[in-house]
């Protein structure tokens, strides 16, 4: 230790060599929203500061983001191991493409969302705290994406369950309170299964760093072993309920429309894709055996969520718990990415679907939760037999919402039809026809749910009851925040990212392309953990 | 002695798998608790058991003279007990907010978020 | 439990044990203790006082809310990690410095600072939680 006089030779346990500047962008966003974050809590008295301070660092966490993700695309594969300890000791923080590109858009979702809540969150939600939870729950978010280490992802997911507790009641409301306890405790659940599978996991191998468990089960004789298989699959469920897959997906539709809507429009976005991000981490890069048996389950989960989500939405009169099945569907697709990766020769293509289908996801959810909250400030209401007339009050949005209509159903020309075409490509090469095929009718039965949400809001004259041809104004609950840029820079930063990944879809199939091929071929990922050697 | 702490774990699955399944939220809470503890049971299992000999390092020396405890899975444990207590803390309150807004602990009758008689969409204009 | 004897020692041994809990952050880098656990200690300071002599007193007497107790433990002990950048060494590489002081060897580093917001995390955060916990309680 220190002051002592004995020579060491650390270079058997520490790195020696100093680390590039560059390369503590990898901590960036993760120190970013926890420095902001603690600040925000200190300075919780302060209203008026609180949006400032917190939508200055969202916007500051989204240059960091972008700054890492165009030095992974130049540098590849980049590393940072906690204490300059020599990996697998010291923790592992690494970016790839795949944790870079999400990252990325998940910082652009969350800075959206704090300049929404401008707006949505009261002075009593901010006293309470929506600017550092958010952050926080940044903070966690981007950890998971960028972690090589598998506690560490435990720990990361704590920190966004944590935080997303705190969103979640906000209000204090009584109906919040009851979407919480469910939320709550089967998220602990799922939580505790991924501990118990790590412990596990760390008993065969005897070390936690996400590489060196490759190596290792690459090496192993019999990778169907009973005790790995147990690990597989407390892993698959244990992802699956954080993803809210089928049959561990009911805590979603009955908590994600009880809180503030902006904080519904986040979790839509950013909570489920951590758990699909997840299973494509442990199951494609570190257990790929275990995925070859188990890819029958997951394409079976797979097909069964797509129906489950299409079919609940269109039996919602809810628009936001409609949603909340629409974020199920959504699962359902990228899981049938993760099926199908079972087959090397369309493995890239799969994974890359799920991840453009990811990042589609999180913006379009989020844009559409957040035209859900819009659409309550017009009409007065979420209940589609309450609304009507709104495109009298709003042409553009209207066609807004047309757009991420049709985007969420996989149709042309916007960001949800690439994705869909490369899984169904994927799944047909495979021969896993069920697959694609449950892929497109999943998309039909979501072009109905949303078409029937744009035809009763907004094309109908009126509420339930008006007759044919005639209108009635609806009044809505905040007319005055309609006029505030604060709404509507938000939905039109993501309706934009929506409109140019569906024009001009090269760029992020480039990335998801890096994405995948650096879990698919995880060379490149070890080799950034343990040097050039390894 | 791994097999006895291992049947220990065993019946600590099964006795918070039981009360999980129960429908006062209480009991279900009490469950968790018990899985928390039985989850860091077998983290700790996992890393081997060795009596009585410290992962600590004499002042005057580099390494350890013997083999020791394997420190690991204490830290690990120690990380999960904190967050299992901290989370267990708030559920608590949380459950008990829940209890005074909703009047029940059941679950079932906890419905305010799902309503039992939701209506159905519109069917036409 | 408000019986005189509880009332008149309670300040007293609150003052200990926070005593006590700093005692136990300061030696945690080479031995037994910590951070954590002298939080906790502090923190179930907290809670006595609380129970003994009622919460409000008790929020009197930290002047800080809890929340913003721990808002800035989180802040500096991620602070700590980042001195290491000046140096050219990772995220969270501890860096020491050693000076005597009247003769005595006197060793600060970034992990003390580490221990230190962790301490002051667990105070803010337990804390809270058992001071809304005795409020409820008297409701």
């Amino acid at each position: 230790m220190a002051g002592s006089s004995v020579s060491v030779d650390y270079a058997d346990a520490m790195i020696t060599t100093p680390i590039a500047a560059g390369d503590w962008l990898i901590v960036a966003p993760s120190l970013i929203t926890m420095l902001g974050g603690a600040l925000c809590l200190m300075l919780r008295k302060h209203t008026d500061l609180q949006p400032k301070l917190g939508i200055t660092l969202l916007g500051a966490l989204v240059l960091a983001s972008f700054a890492l993700l165009v030095r992974v695309l130049d540098h590849g594969v980049i590393t940072m191991v906690m204490g300059n300890w020599l990996p697998p000791f010291g923790i592992a923080v690494t970016a790839d493409a795949l944790g870079a590109t999400l990252t990325f858009i998940g910082s652009v979702v969350a800075f959206c969302a704090g300049l929404f809540g401008m707006k949505t969150v009261s002075n009593s939600g901010r006293r309470y705290g929506f600017y550092p939870f958010l952050l926080l729950l940044m903070t966690g978010v981007c950890g998971s994406f960028l972690t090589a280490d598998i506690f560490n992802l435990y720990v990361w997911f704590e920190v966004l369950l944590i935080s997303s507790y705190g969103l979640l009641i906000l209000g204090n409301d009584r109906i919040q309170l009851d979407g919480a306890v469910k939320y709550g405790v089967l998220n602990l659940v799922g939580t505790n299964l991924f501990l118990i599978a790590t412990g596990l996991l760390y008993g065969i191998f005897g070390t936690l760093n996400m590489a060196d468990i490759a190596i290792k089960v690459a090496e192993l004789e019999n990778p169907a072993s009973g005790t790995l298989a147990t690990v597989a699959a407390l892993y698959f469920l244990a992802f699956a309920m954080k993803a809210a897959a089928f049959p561990v997906n009911f805590w979603l539709p009955a908590s994600y429309h009880t809180p503030n809507i902006v904080v519904s429009a986040v979790f839509a976005g950013l909570l489920t894709k951590v758990g699909v991000y997840a299973l494509i981490r442990i199951f494609v890069l570190i257990l790929p055996a275990s995925l070859d048996y188990m890819a029958d389950i997951f394409g079976l989960v797979a097909i069964v969520t797509l129906m489950t989500g299409a079919l609940g939405a269109l039996a919602q009169t809810e628009i936001r718990r409609l949603l909340g099945y629409l974020v199920i569907a959504g699962i359902g697709s990228m899981l049938a990415g993760v099926a199908v990766a079972s087959n090397d020769k369309v493995a890239t293509l799969a994974i890359s679907g799920a991840i453009f289908y990811a990042v589609h996801s999180i913006i379009v959810m989020t844009a559409l939760y957040m035209s859900a909250g819009i659409m309550n400030m017009m009409g007065g209401s979420y209940n589609l037999r309450k609304l009507g007339g709104l495109y009298q009050k709003s042409i553009a949005f209207a066609g807004v919402f047309l757009i991420l209509a049709f985007a969420v159903s996989g149709l042309p020309p916007f960001s949800g039809f690439w994705p869909k075409i490369m899984l169904v490509d994927a799944a047909f090469k495979d021969e896993r026809f069920w697959l694609g095929a449950a892929i497109l009718v999943s998309g039909f039965l979501t072009t109905l749910a949303m078409g029937r949400i744009w035809i009763f809001a907004f094309w109908r004259g009126g509420p339930e009851g008006t007759p044919d041809g005639q209108s009635v104004e609806v009044s809505g609950s905040s007319q005055a925040d309609l006029a505030s840029g604060a709404i509507w820079l938000p939905l039109g930063i993501l309706t934009a990212l929506v409109v140019y990944f569906g024009i001009q879809p090269e760029w992020m199939i480039e990335l998801s392309t890096q994405g995948a091929s650096s879990v698919v071929d995880p060379l490149g990922y070890i080799r950034s953990v343990f040097g050039e050697q390894g | 002695m791994e097999t006895g702490v291992t049947v220990l774990i065993g019946l600590f699955f099964m006795v918070a798998v039981y009360l999980m399944l129960s429908k006062q939220l209480v009991r279900i809470l009490l469950g968790i608790a018990i899985l928390g503890n039985a989850v860091n049971m077998l983290i700790f299992t996992n890393g081997r058991l060795t009596r009585e000999i410290p992962p600590l390092i004499p002042a005057h020396l580099y390494t350890p003279e013997t083999a020791t405890a394997n420190p690991l899975p204490q830290a690990l444990v120690l990380t999960a007990i904190v967050i299992s207590f901290s989370f267990f803390a708030f559920l608590l309150v949380l459950a008990f907010r829940a209890y005074q807004e909703l009047g029940t602990d059941e679950v079932n009758k906890m419905r305010v978020a799902e309503p039992e008689n939701d209506q159905t969409p519109p069917q036409g204009y | 439990m408000r019986t005189v004897i509880f009332r008149t020692i309670a300040p007293y041994l609150a003052a200990l044990m926070v005593l006590f809990s700093i005692f136990v952050l300061l030696r945690g880098h080479n031995e037994p203790g910590g951070g954590f656990i002298g939080g906790l200690i502090a923190a179930s300071a907290l809670a006595i006082f609380g129970i003994a002599c009622g919460v409000a007193s008790v929020r009197r007497a930290i002047v800080f809310h809890p929340m913003g107790i721990s808002g800035f433990g989180l802040f500096i002990g991620a602070l700590a990690g980042v001195v290491s950048i000046f140096r050219g060494q990772a995220f969270m590489t501890s860096q020491w410095l050693i000076f005597d002081f009247f003769d005595v060897e006197v060793a600060l580093s970034t992990p003390l600072v580490f221990d230190i917001g962790v301490y002051l995390v667990v105070v803010g955060a337990i804390g809270s939680i058992a001071l809304a916990l005795e409020e409820r309680e008297s409701d």
